[in-house]
């Protein structure tokens, strides 16, 4: 008993106070938001739903519902953001750790531009812009703002995840007869997929999450989750508003449950270097 | 002036098409939006007066310093949480409870942040569950509960979205610093709180700032956020901005709003880059 004693650490109780508290601040509102996807109703000062009942969901599915139409645009746009975003990226993050650019640091903080300025405005006169060309209220049009969106991710994890891999290595391959291309797809890019993939789940966030640029480029013509969402919480419907509310959760939960296989802790000390 | 080798011309040629979008579809309509915000009609050369800059400072002074007061202060508070975080991962001695923040932490880094201002909607209101466990341990009266939905609820929701992120960013640099140091000062009976802000911070001071800096310039641009959580008076300057477009059409002050807050975030950027620049001599 003694020996047990001595072992407990006096600090148990107060580091046992902060995990809770820090778990109770994280996983409280998102059982609040589970919460009002069961609920039919619910008013204060109750604590807890008066009734709970999925007739919301069959709301939001049902055929005259537009949840599965917006959960489609979603999916496409950011697929199809992924497959852009990289195709530019993966030239670009490999030229800025690997060759000498001149002004390498102003280029890096080029593609930070987009994340550093109130979108709002921007998207206003993209709208305008894009309504010139025919480009407004279709999907190639959402894909472009959000592309240009989440081009740092992209170009700075790129960048980091190619820095990391060892240069020595591609030397080698090439020292022994490898042409430059081979080299760099047999040896670098296989080693900074995990990176790559990383930058490309970043991406698809980014795009999932993207409201302003949807709404302005996008919208009436294209539905996408996160104004339905917001058309849903603003007038008043708790219910829907969390539901899609939770489709949006699944998929960013999902990528935080498996992201650090992805972006290793020596891509991750090169993020923004 | 370096000589174009052809090493430098071919990394030019891998960059040019991504730095191409960001030119077309970002700093184009910038600079429409800056130019915009000069937009007058009848003004000094067929167009061009102060009138929107004006009338912005005149309606919307308040929210300018609102604005940037919730994002320092969000900024600073992630920051000191991301450094906790980090800290306790890097220096923690108890592997149970290094276990559980890192499993704990990063749930919200994801969550997208329309979806975080619905979810903080909820649980910080007045019926949230936030106040009914308060009132179900006995901590405060039914009659007590407040929301927190105005500039609490706001800097509670970026604080919620941004420190795993940040936390994410100062942990990995945390865990590639030479343990070495670490140890010697422990041995020599330094504290764990003295050794973190002595040793394992400065070393890792040019990712947290990045970390900060890019945390900064992502809530200046938030329109979700505080449009779900408190679009009154006081509010931020996207509700201002979004609020003109919708109610009046009046790109002009819309614009003149987009500015400030531009000129707000480039006093960051510029931060970062004398950082890279300090760096790459």
């Amino acid at each position: 008993m003694s020996t047990f004693l001595s072992r407990l650490d006096p600090w148990w109780l107060p580091r046992a106070l902060v995990l809770g508290a820090l778990a109770f601040v994280i996983f409280g509102p998102l059982a609040n938001l589970l919460l009002w996807t069961v609920a039919e109703k619910w008013y204060f000062p109750h604590a807890l739903p008066l009734e709970f009942g999925f007739s919301y969901w069959e709301r939001v599915f049902s055929p005259r519902g537009n949840a599965v139409e917006s959960l489609t645009n979603s999916i496409v746009v950011a697929l199809l953001t992924v497959v852009l975003s990289l195709t530019l990226a993966i030239p670009a993050g490999y030229a800025l750790a690997r060759l000498k650019l001149p002004l390498r640091g102003l280029v890096l903080l080029a593609f930070l531009i987009p994340q550093a300025f109130p979108n709002l405005t921007v998207y206003v006169n993209i709208a305008r812009l894009f309504y010139v060309v025919g480009l407004n209220g279709t999907i190639p049009g959402v894909v472009l703002v959000h592309t240009t969106h989440g081009l740092v991710y992209a170009v700075w994890i790129a960048t980091a995840a190619f820095a990391a891999v060892d240069a020595e290595l591609e030397e080698a391959a090439r020292s022994i007869g490898a042409s430059g291309l081979r080299a760099f797809f047999d040896v670098t890019l296989p080693l900074a997929l995990p990176g790559l993939l990383a930058s490309a789940i970043f991406v698809f966030l980014e795009s999932l999450d993207e409201f302003t640029g949807s709404y302005f480029v996008g919208a009436p013509d294209v539905n996408m989750l996160p104004l339905l969402l917001y058309t849903a919480g603003a007038g008043g419907n708790y219910q829907i508003a969390s539901i899609t509310a939770l489709l949006l959760l699944i998929p960013s939960i999902g990528f935080m449950l498996v992201v650090e296989r992805f972006l290793k802790v020596d891509v991750l000390a090169r993020v923004g270097r | 002036m370096p000589s174009l080798t052809p090493q430098r011309l071919l990394g030019l040629f891998l960059v040019l098409p991504a730095l191409a979008m960001v030119v077309l579809f970002f700093i184009v309509p910038l600079s429409a939006s800056v130019i915009g915000a000069f937009e007058v009609e009848g003004g000094f050369m067929g167009g061009l007066g102060l009138d929107n800059i004006i009338k912005a400072f005149d309606f919307y002074a308040q929210d300018m310093l609102f604005t940037l007061v919730i994002v320092s202060l969000s900024t600073l508070l992630i920051a000191l949480f991301s450094i906790g975080i980090g800290g306790y991962l890097t220096l923690g001695e108890n592997p149970r409870a290094v276990a559980i923040l890192r499993w704990l932490y990063r749930w919200p880094m994801f969550i997208p942040f329309i979806v975080v201002g619905q979810v903080l909607r909820t649980f910080l209101a007045k019926n949230g569950l936030m106040n009914g466990t308060f009132v179900a341990m006995g901590l405060i009266t039914p009659m007590q509960a407040t929301s927190l939905l105005d500039w609490r609820g706001i800097v509670i929701a970026f604080v919620w979205k941004q420190t795993p992120f940040v936390a994410l960013l100062v942990a990995g640099a945390m865990a590639s610093i030479d343990r070495g140091t670490i140890e010697a000062a422990r041995n020599l009976g330094a504290s764990r709180l003295r050794i973190l802000f002595e040793i394992v911070v400065p070393q890792v001071a040019t990712t947290l700032l990045v970390g900060m800096i890019l945390s900064f310039v992502t809530m200046m641009s938030v329109l979700s956020v505080p449009l779900m959580i408190n679009a009154q008076s006081p509010t931020m300057l996207t509700t201002d901005i979004a609020f003109r477009i919708n109610a009046y059409g009046d790109y002009g002050v819309a614009n003149a709003l987009g500015l400030v807050s531009l000129l707000m975030a480039s006093g960051v950027a510029l931060v970062y880059l004398r950082i890279a620049m300090r760096e790459r001599s």
